[in-house]
């Protein structure tokens, strides 16, 4: 079973901030982490891995900063890292972003299983996933909490809904992503962190995968962020206590102050 | 303060560190309570890689041939330690009874066991203390007598730890008692070999989370190719043993000391009394102080030890039995003191202080008491002394 994981560096979720002139998120400064699903992602597959045998591989597109991320999912037990940088790919949107890894992903091919975290904690929007099976034509399962079976080219998987959860069969090579409910990612072993540091990072251009400049980058992405900003922080809501019948008697008093009764 | 720590140490505290937080941390107090092995927590230390630290490379362990891996262990133990003095034990423990497989040990031997010790898939134990053979080690009961290629053992360990959960015990029998302690001989015991029963589980002070049992041999069949070094080395074997296990143990009591001055110095700031964190006196200053320079010295002594074995000095008993002795009379000032700082809270079960204290006692008892150790200490000092005439 020869896995692929798609994995993306974010910035630490607890100091995002956003600058309003440019309506971007501020980078300068703010340390960077493996995108939290992405992990769950991660161990999901050297879960499989382990049980079926086969390989993880890691593919990420970003800077050559985001090789720190391919190191750590090493230490955690995937086996390949491959890192997509080019300028050519840099302001790229989800519709891009989804070209350029399929790409990726059909150099290195040999793939049973693409799996990914449902959305990264940055942009949030669950787009790429998706995007990567379009691009392949291969099938999706998208917020899954549970692998249930894998064998014979099928997998059974449990897809979270608001509801409860749906059962489904996927035949492979199909894009799965992850939700947090489906694992506890482990900690990296010592041996693990023995092998990142030693790891060789497969580092690829827009040119290695023979992409189609174009559909890259600012040119590739038709998205037009028109306003971006941090919404208010919830407000705390009033609290009434006291007897049952003094309850109903403040709230109905308060309800008719605001003029709602 | 920078103790140099190399790249592969560091990764060992910092493994150590998470294992600590992340697993160890929210069950130490259940499995105190319950007084029994974390068996789910020793999962996550050998999922980790912790149990091979101090084992060579050619047997699954991360050390280089011929190279002891002390320092290793050392900085893995107190890091668990820091958060849990009992839990840190199925590792620490294990080196004990490991380390003389490491030192005499024949190739056969070494492959049947210590690949699996080092993937942490079984524990070890050392069987040495009896009921009247305490600090007197040379006064053991339990005999191996000869029969063909095999020994028949029959005698009762007391106190051992990690009994019960072990799979391979290293176990000093007299193979003759007319030769006193020339007359004693290690064996590796498989747990399991029939005649080999466990006895009562011990229920302790402190280390509650730690497994301590009697071992029972009754006409316990071993074969002769179980035999560790050579017939009659047993008590040397322990001996040369004990001075590269020290270590283990004064980073154990390093561990309990360092984690309680942490809890300590963060509780005396956030805690308010008239008006101002208790910090902010200096009565209570002096006393953090105290224990600060408690801790660094003793963790300057274990390490400077640690790294003195495995630079391949044979001859460190007195280091070892100053580090352990130091260390661990450290522990239980400095853990005695941290109940003080935690006033009241301190002396309760819902914090994590009262049981610092009650974990560190053990560490200036086993292993050797610290009046022994300092025994060691004086003995050595006439050696060195009659040396330079």
């Amino acid at each position: 079973m020869n896995i692929i994981v798609t994995i993306k560096q974010v910035p630490d979720a607890a100091n995002v901030r956003i600058n309003p002139e440019t309506k971007t998120l501020v980078r300068e400064g703010v340390e960077s982490m493996m995108n939290p699903l992405d992990a769950y992602a991660l161990e999901e597959a050297v879960r499989l891995k382990e049980k079926l045998g086969g390989k993880v591989t890691v593919v990420c597109m970003g800077p050559p900063m985001a090789e720190a991320v391919l190191r750590e999912a090493i230490s955690l037990g995937a086996d390949e890292a491959v890192l997509l940088s080019d300028r050519a790919v840099a302001g790229s949107d989800t519709l891009a972003t989804s070209y350029a890894l399929s790409q990726t992903i059909s150099k290195l091919g040999g793939y049973d299983l693409i799996l990914g975290g449902k959305q990264a904690i940055d942009g949030d929007t669950a787009q790429v996933g998706p995007g990567i099976a379009v691009n392949l034509d291969i099938p999706q399962v998208t917020c899954v909490r549970k692998v249930r079976e894998c064998a014979d080219g099928k997998m059974v998987v449990e897809r979270m809904t608001e509801e409860g959860y749906d059962v489904v069969e996927v035949t492979l090579p199909a894009v799965v992503t992850v939700v947090k409910e489906i694992n506890e990612p482990r900690i990296a072993s010592l041996k693990g962190k023995m092998a990142a540091k030693r790891a060789q990072i497969k580092v690829m251009t827009a040119a290695d995968i023979e992409a189609d400049l174009t559909r890259l980058g600012l040119k590739g992405s038709p998205t037009n962020v028109v306003e971006i900003f941090s919404p208010d922080a919830r407000q705390g809501g009033v609290k009434i206590e006291g007897a049952p019948e003094e309850q109903a008697k403040s709230l109905v008093t308060a309800l008719k102050e605001a003029q709602l009764l | 303060m920078n103790y140099f720590l190399t790249e592969t140490e560091q990764m060992i505290k910092d493994t150590a560190r998470e294992v600590a937080q992340k697993y160890i941390k929210p069950v130490a107090a259940e499995y105190d309570e319950k007084n029994e092995f974390a068996w789910d927590v020793q999962e996550k230390i050998a999922e980790a890689g912790l149990c091979g630290v101090y084992i060579p490379e050619t047997y699954g362990g991360i050390c280089p041939e011929g190279q002891m891996g002390i320092m290793n262990l050392v900085v893995a133990v107190e890091e668990l330690s820091k958060v849990c003095g009992g839990i840190s034990l199925g590792l620490a423990a294990t080196a004990l009874g490991t380390i003389p497989l490491i030192l005499f040990g024949n190739e056969e031997q070494k492959q049947k066991y210590l690949p699996a010790i080092a993937a942490g898939e079984k524990l070890a134990a050392f069987a040495l203390t009896e009921a009247c053979a305490g600090s007197n080690a040379g006064g053991i009961q339990t005999t191996a007598r000869k029969e063909g290629d095999y020994y028949i053992l029959n005698g009762t360990k007391q106190w051992i730890t990690n009994g019960n959960v072990a799979e391979m015990y290293t176990v000093i029998a007299m193979t003759d008692k007319t030769r006193g302690a020339r007359g004693a001989t290690a064996f590796l015991v498989d747990k399991g070999t029939p005649g080999f029963s466990f006895g009562k589980k011990e229920n302790k002070m402190g280390i509650r989370a730690s497994s301590t049992y009697e071992l029972v041999f009754e006409d316990c069949k071993i074969p002769a190719s179980a035999i560790l070094g050579k017939e009659g080395h047993g008590f040397l074997s322990a001996m040369k043993t004990f001075d590269m296990s020290r270590p283990g143990v004064a980073a154990q009591a390093l561990g309990i000391a360092a984690g309680a001055l942490e809890d300590a110095v963060d509780y005396a700031r956030t805690r308010e009394q008239f008006g101002k964190p208790v910090i902010s006196n200096q009565g209570l200053r002096f006393l953090l102080a105290d224990m600060a320079m408690k801790v660094e010295t003793a963790r300057a002594m274990v390490y400077a030890t640690a790294r003195s074995i495995d630079s391949g000095d044979r001859n460190c008993s007195k280091e070892s039995a100053i580090a352990k002795c130091y260390a661990s009379d450290v522990a239980m000032q400095v853990t005695t003191d941290a109940v003080q700082v935690f006033g009241g809270y301190g002396y309760m079960k819902e914090y994590p202080m009262e049981k610092r204290m009650r974990d560190a006692k053990i560490t200036q008892i086993y292993e050797g008491t610290n009046q022994i150790q300092r025994e060691v200490i004086g003995q050595c000092l006439i050696k060195e002394a009659a040396a330079k005439k």
